[in-house]
């Protein structure tokens, strides 16, 4: 992997719009398994698409699909940005 | 084919039986209502709230079968009840339900990637495996295109194309049943080599000690393996050997450098990525989808706002308005049955136990149903639709505030109208928890059979009472009902229901059109399983509510003075010191028990305590109350008396019908008993404060 060095930022600080790939997941157990395994894997990309009206939770598209999850939830997502 | 409906459950072992598995908004529902065409019933598992709907299809070759559609899942790794029973089901442990000869996954094909994870793990189970590819017209406007037999080939497992909404494929999957189904190959996936053997030597250990089948041991192996919180239940007897087994081998993993909790998850996502290359072909840039658009405008700061306010408002407007009609005749109807009676039937106590006992108390119930079908309509296409899931999205900031979640919102609102609608759509939130504090605090929200009470007491609080001035009073009634409902939730989960707050994580499905012929069958099941659960136990309360207020006999009394002497009569006499420094007389307290069953009857049981003829107007009732006296000469119905009132009944529990529904949802007495306990408290406490309060500062 040759790319610039580049802090590993979670999900809940991307603004809309913005996308990157999973890198890992970190965090409370029963979070990160269940993200796992609604597909939320490393080496996968993910794009936030919407604040819920309130700012949380957020809308983020992942394998094709809508999942909506708390910025607490999102903070376990660590990723990649795309350049 | 003749067919019984009434004893499906029991002929169930005669037949061959197919599970239909799949994850929510895959269309589940649709398949099997296409497969059963309404030949079906719905029950409960034993020991649990999860419905049961069991159902019969006829295959090409005239056999029948039967169908079982279980709860939607993601996963077989259990966390709530639903996946609890998935797994049940499918490893043939549940005591009710034999082992599926069949099992159908019902794929989402715009959504194929995570809905194959499923089948992955079901497939690990080694059971005969059958795919329903649905939703195919979905994929084309993805810009994919998926070709089933490929899939077929690359997964080894029959794939049936269909979209259930239109029945197209439900033959084809017939037919397929129909010449039998194989079973699922074994795996193709493989996890670093490192989890393999550690699997490995945990399965021999289940087959071995356990007497385990080796497929069945491979999936619990590799569940156990992955998740550090989990209790499948079939293995709790074994706890400590497992559990150390299961540890040891973690960090034999840890030290390879392999991440246990994903290997597994990763290798399967992985092989489904693998298996689809062939199969699915994009299009370049496929554009916005149209249900991506709805979302910008439904989820948007501004306009999310208004659609959700005005779809609420629409829900209200059409209880209040629309449903007081059929309510009106329903109401009519009863009386002219009871009218009709008391003209043919001799005078007596039985003529009485029919008319002012059964007819009197069901009718009181029934009355409620075209709101309770009401809400039910607006929550069946809620769901249908995708809304419910935006509902909750919108909603979960606020609900989180008091530890609960977004899905607690449609629930907590529905009660405004009728607790009992609430409280049977609260089996959406999955946490059993968030469901519990849900349930218990439904029944505080202001709900329209509190409205009687209300307008009495305003009329008599304030005579002449402007529309205005009862509109400020009544929203000041509503939020505390509101208060009340959320620092109870918050206390709930800070003490007896405590648990740290459930991942919010929730599949925001694409909008869908809703079916007309389910949306029906939705709120006929609902209402007819509220009839059959309230109304035996309304009647039988009833009854003996009724006797209460009846027996003792007094010969020749008139209608007050034999109330008074009933058993009903003598304890609101008893009751008098306990509701004094509330401001209540026994008068009261007597209304205050005939009410128990139900709130609004209040209103009609202080008619028979001040001897007013039920064909007079409310404004008599109410010139009663104010011309009413304590024995001293006191006025009895003083401000502080009404207001106390009003606060009691924001609070009290006052409706058989909620407790009857929250024990059959919560699965025992003792949450219903803990219901009505705290909500008297609380009503008694208030009112207590209210009036005593109110006195220290001056009033009266």
């Amino acid at each position: 992997m040759k790319k610039e060095p580049m802090p590993f930022i979670s999900v809940n600080h991307l603004k809309v719009g913005q996308r990157g790939v999973v890198t890992d997941l970190e965090g409370d157990d029963h979070i990160v398994q269940r993200l796992l395994e609604m597909g939320v894997t490393p080496g996968c990309p993910v794009q936030v698409v919407r604040f819920a009206p309130m700012g949380d939770p957020i809308d983020i598209k992942i394998r094709g699909y809508h999942l909506s999850i708390r910025k607490r939830e999102a903070a376990a997502i660590q990723i990649r940005l795309d350049s | 084919m003749s067919f019984q409906h009434t004893n499906l459950l029991e002929q169930e072992e005669r037949f061959m039986t197919v599970a239909l598995v799949g994850n929510p908004n895959s269309g589940k529902s649709t398949v099997f209502n296409a497969l059963t065409r309404l030949r079906q019933k719905v029950g409960n598992y034993p020991g649990v709230t999860v419905e049961k709907k069991l159902g019969r299809a006829i295959l090409p070759d005239g056999k029948a079968v039967n169908i079982l559609d279980l709860p939607g899942t993601y996963s077989l790794a259990v966390r709530s009840p639903d996946e609890q029973v998935v797994r049940d089901v499918l490893l043939g442990t549940m005591n009710d339900t034999s082992r599926p000869d069949v099992v159908v996954c019902i794929v989402d094909a715009s959504n194929i990637e995570r809905n194959l994870y499923l089948v992955s793990q079901i497939q690990d189970l080694g059971v005969p495996l059958v795919i329903a590819l649905n939703m195919m017209d979905e994929v084309g406007k993805q810009g994919r295109k998926i070709d089933p037999e490929k899939m077929q080939e690359a997964l080894g497992i029959p794939v049936v194309p269909m979209v259930a909404s239109k029945e197209r494929g439900i033959d084809a999957l017939k037919r397929v049943l129909a010449g039998g189904v194989h079973f699922a190959p074994e795996r193709t996936w493989r996890m670093p080599d490192i989890m393999e053997e550690e699997v490995a030597v945990l399965v021999k250990w289940l087959v071995h000690t356990q007497g385990m089948d080796k497929s069945v041991a491979f999936s619990e192996a590799v569940i156990y393996l992955t998740n550090p919180h989990i209790d499948q239940g079939d293995l709790k007897s074994l706890k400590d050997d497992w559990l150390n087994l299961v540890s040891a081998a973690r960090e034999r993993i840890a030290r390879k450098g392999v991440r246990w909790r994903s290997a597994a998850i990763e290798a399967r996502y992985d092989w489904i990525h693998r298996s689809l290359l062939e199969v699915i072909e994009e299009f370049p840039a496929p554009k916005m989808r149209k249900s991506d658009r709805f979302d910008a405008v439904l989820t948007h700061k501004v306009w999310g706002w208004v659609v959700f306010v005005s779809v609420m408002v629409l829900m209200f407007y059409t209880i209040f308005t629309i449903a007081s009609y059929p309510m009106e005749w329903i109401s009519q109807g009863f009386d002219w049955l009871s009218g009709g009676l008391k003209s043919v039937l001799p005078a007596g106590d039985f003529r009485d136990l029919l008319t002012d006992g059964i007819i009197a108390g069901v009718g009181g119930i029934v009355v409620f149903l075209p709101q309770i079908l009401t809400l039910f309509f607006f929550i069946s296409l809620m769901q249908d639709t995708g809304y419910m899931a935006r509902a909750a999205f919108i909603m979960d900031r606020l609900m989180s505030q008091v530890g609960l979640h977004g899905k607690s919102f449609i629930p907590l609102l529905c009660s405004f109208a009728c607790a009992i609608p609430g409280i049977m759509a609260s089996r959406s939130i999955e946490n059993p928890k968030d469901r519990l504090v849900t349930i218990l605090v439904s029944p505080l929200m202001v709900c329209s059979a509190r409205l009687p009470v209300f307008t009495l007491m305003i009329a008599v609080l304030i005579p002449n009472t402007s529309p205005l001035q009862k509109a400020g009073i009544m929203l000041l009634l509503y939020f505390m009902g509101i208060m009340g409902a959320i620092l109870m939730a918050w206390v709930l989960k800070k003490t007896i229901i405590k648990g740290p707050t459930p991942p919010f994580i929730m599949e925001l499905p694409p909008y869908r059109y809703p079916s007309f012929k389910a949306t029906m069958l939705h709120m006929w099941e609902r209402s007819r399983l509220f009839l059959k659960k309230a109304g035996t136990v309304i009647l039988v309360f009833s009854v003996v509510l009724w006797a209460l207020m009846t027996y003792p006999k007094m010969p020749g009394a008139s209608a007050d003075e034999a109330l008074r002497h009933s058993f009903a009569g003598r304890a609101g006499i008893l009751l008098e010191p306990v509701i004094e420094p509330l401001g209540y007389d026994w008068r009261i307290g007597i209304g205050l028990i005939g009410s128990i069953a139900a709130r609004e009857i209040f209103v009609s049981t202080m008619s028979i305590v001040f001897n007013i003829n039920e064909s007079e107007d409310g404004a008599s009732l109410q010139k009663a109350f104010t011309g009413a006296r304590w024995a001293d000469g006191r006025v009895l119905f003083t401000p502080l008396t009404c207001m106390s009132l009003l606060v009691f009944y924001v609070f009290a529990m006052q409706c058989f019908s909620t407790l009857v529904v929250t024990r059959r949802e919560t699965n025992s007495w003792r949450w219903p008993i803990f219901q009505c306990a705290y909500m008297t408290f609380i009503a008694y406490v208030v009112a207590l404060a209210v009036y005593q309060g109110g006195r220290l500062m001056g009033f009266q």
